[in-house]
């Protein structure tokens, strides 16, 4: 063995907005100590190339995730409920403005 | 407690994977997937990740000698993009549920492999630009086909990664045009390190397929889209025109252009070389392995500040909050 | 037609950057984590960036044909105007951050004060480059305390740097003499005027790293006339040998 174990820093998710107005997009993850050491090495590592306008660092261990077995009865429920979506409803021929 | 599914057995979970595998579908880090797809993709993705890291060396030994402020700028954005891409990939590789630590210590141990061509030496300024044309040149062929990887994150980081390369291949010919067409001693420059640098970069996309151990399976579960010749016939032709164009020429007396099928076709690569440099004896492995240990244990103490200063204040933050309570 | 003193002042402007620039893209690829070798890439990029503007001016004003890479790569020692600070060799990561922080601190000060210039590239100059000064000093502000308030080693290699580098900081406020006049028309800061707030934003930085200012009789100077440390000559023998080499080539 080379060196003894280390424990690395925690690993943080980032989250860039490209453009005012739009939403945040997950861009990648890093490792950082803190909250304001995982917005400073955002900034350096994902928003070298103007990509942000604003970040979001999360700690990757505060996030929950549904899992693959949700899938299921997660989403397919959704599929038939055609009614929720405007292309669902008829209007006269004529009527152009909706 | 959520209702679980009846638990298929492996042979059903197998055959489930590899149709959503066939059906071009991306697999995620929670979906089931094969141990030894899993155990591929750390593989494959490590290495990836510590090639980046390594080849910040080669490169770096000239930012500090850059002749223009406008080289140096540019040299030193690619070499941290580098940086960057090896982060992201290592991120990519985390997802598989090891950490980044361990893969780093992999590879200061010299157990983990990362790309031969960064054991060879930079020995002059032109060797910057022959990099960037071919070394990158080589490294965009096989990575715009790795952004289609089945496995989501590996997929995703080389979409960043490939957008943020777009410069670096570019660069790196228009630094050897800059060269070839500059004075006759900064053209011979040029052609000095194209020599030393064609075959070692034609050597980047690895074994003749026939001796290309992982390669089917790779491929076989969407990783890998093409095979290593395939690439590398891809990378030849695409460059011998831009040889062309700026009036060098390759070290290859063999060189000939095939009618029938388009291709350039080159003469025998040197695997014994190859196989030398991958088994350490290259010229630069010790140097490369050495430069990295040195950056970890001088870097020790740092990250451990960090660490233990997070902690005080963590420490700290729950002492307030518990004596206002 | 410009005063003869502006070239030497934007010479002391560029010259610092670039150096400290240099200084810090040694540690491309030998940073202590991925994280970090980035950012520093990054603030070594602001400046030589700084520092390709301000020569660029310098060689306008100068009027002699001499562009940035010909200042940057043809001047000999003696004709750099850097602050010593900035030449010292990089050390270990406690001593690059300490001079970040320093000097960092100090270019925030200078360029607010420069962008009221009334030399309007100066001021555009300023306007851009505050922005970049504003986060290196968030930048190794932040580590200065991590550093300081870290672990024992941490601590006292932090403390180290500290007195290491501070007999070097005051040349930064020493007045140069020749821009007298400059100053007068509004033209450059008065830096001797940004000593008293810079020393107060290091002393809370430092009070909260748990560091301290050691007591110091002297502080280091020549920099700023051309008469440098034994460490800026051998700098420069790296930095400009690709490009002595090859007299008129176009890179």
């Amino acid at each position: 063995m080379y060196a003894d174990a280390e424990t690395s820093w925690p690993l943080w998710e980032v989250f860039t907005q490209g453009t005012d107005g739009a939403p945040h997009q997950h861009a990648g993850s890093l490792h950082a100590t803190s909250a304001e050491h995982a917005l400073q090495n955002a900034r350096d590592v994902y928003a070298r190339r103007n990509e942000a306008v604003n970040l979001w660092v999360v700690p990757s261990a505060a996030i929950t995730g549904s899992t693959p077995e949700d899938m299921g009865p997660f989403f397919d429920p959704a599929h038939d409920k055609a009614y929720r979506h405007p292309q669902f409803y008829k209007v006269p021929k004529g009527v152009k403005v909706f | 407690m959520t209702t679980q599914t009846p638990v298929a057995d492996d042979a059903a979970r197998l055959a489930a994977f590899e149709a959503r595998i066939a059906a071009d579908e991306s697999i995620e880090p929670k979906d089931w997937m094969p141990e030894r797809y899993r155990s591929q993709l750390i593989r494959m993705m490590s290495q990836h990740a510590h090639s980046e890291v390594v080849g910040m060396l080669p490169e770096g030994n000239w930012i500090t000698r850059a002749p223009s402020l406008r080289r140096k700028m540019i040299l030193l954005a690619k070499v941290q993009d580098e940086g960057g891409h090896g982060l992201y990939i290592y991120c990519g590789t985390e997802t598989l549920g090891v950490d980044r630590q361990e893969l780093v210590q992999q590879l200061l141990d010299g157990k983990a492999k990362y790309s031969s061509i960064f054991n060879y030496p930079t020995l002059s300024w032109a060797d910057i630009g022959a990099i960037g044309w071919l070394v990158d040149g080589a490294a965009i062929v096989n990575q715009t086909m790795l952004a289609k990887a089945s496995y989501g994150p590996y997929a995703r980081a080389m979409v960043r990664i490939c957008k943020e390369e777009n410069f670096h291949k570019k660069q790196g010919y228009e630094f050897m045009v800059t060269l070839a067409r500059g004075t006759p001693a900064q053209k011979a420059m040029a052609q000095e390190s194209l020599n030393r640098w064609w075959w070692p970069s034609l050597m980047m996309f690895g074994p003749h397929d026939a001796d290309s151990p992982n390669s089917d399976e790779l491929k076989k579960w969407g990783v890998k889209r093409k095979s290593n010749d395939e690439l590398r016939q891809r990378f030849v032709n695409l460059t011998i025109a831009q040889v062309k164009a700026i009036d060098l020429t390759v070290p290859d007396p063999d060189l000939r252009y095939d009618e029938a099928s388009g291709d350039w076709i080159t003469g025998p690569i040197d695997w014994d070389e190859f196989w030398r440099v991958v088994k350490g004896h290259g010229p630069c492995n010790s140097e490369r392995l050495g430069a990295r240990r040195k950056a970890h244990d001088e870097g020790r103490w740092v990250r451990d500040a960090a660490m233990a200063y997070a902690e005080k204040q963590q420490r700290n933050n729950r002492e307030t909050t518990e004596r206002q309570q | 037609m410009a005063s003869p003193a502006l070239f030497p002042a934007l010479l002391r402007l560029g010259d610092d950057r670039l150096v400290l620039g240099h200084r810090t893209s040694e540690w491309c690829g030998h940073a202590p984590i991925l994280e970090e070798d980035i950012a520093l890439a990054n603030i070594s990029l602001d400046l030589i960036g700084q520092a390709n503007l301000l020569l660029q001016y310098a060689g306008e004003v100068e009027g002699a044909g001499r562009d940035q890479d010909a200042l940057a790569f043809s001047r000999d020692a003696m004709e750099y105007r850097n602050a010593l600070l900035c030449e010292l060799p990089k050390g270990d990561f406690g001593v690059t951050i300490a001079r970040h922080f320093f000097h960092g601190l100090f270019s925030v000060l200078q360029w607010q004060a420069l962008s009221s210039s009334k030399d309007a590239t100066v001021a555009g100059i300023a306007a851009k480059a505050l922005k970049e000064s504003k986060y290196h000093v968030r930048h190794a502000g932040e580590w200065v305390i991590r550093l300081g308030d870290g672990t024992e080693e941490s601590h006292r290699r932090a403390q180290a740097a500290v007195d290491q580098l501070w007999p070097y900081t005051g040349e930064l406020f020493m007045q140069p003499t020749d821009e007298a006049e400059l100053v007068a028309d509004g033209l450059v800061a008065d830096v001797s005027a940004l000593e008293g707030p810079w020393r107060a934003q290091v002393d809370d930085v430092l009070r909260r790293a748990t560091l301290t200012v050691p007591e110091t009789a002297w502080m280091q100077r020549g920099g700023r006339v051309g008469v440098h440390t034994e460490h800026l000559g051998h700098l420069l023998a790296e930095m400009q040998s690709v490009a002595r080499a090859h007299p008129g080539a176009q890179w």
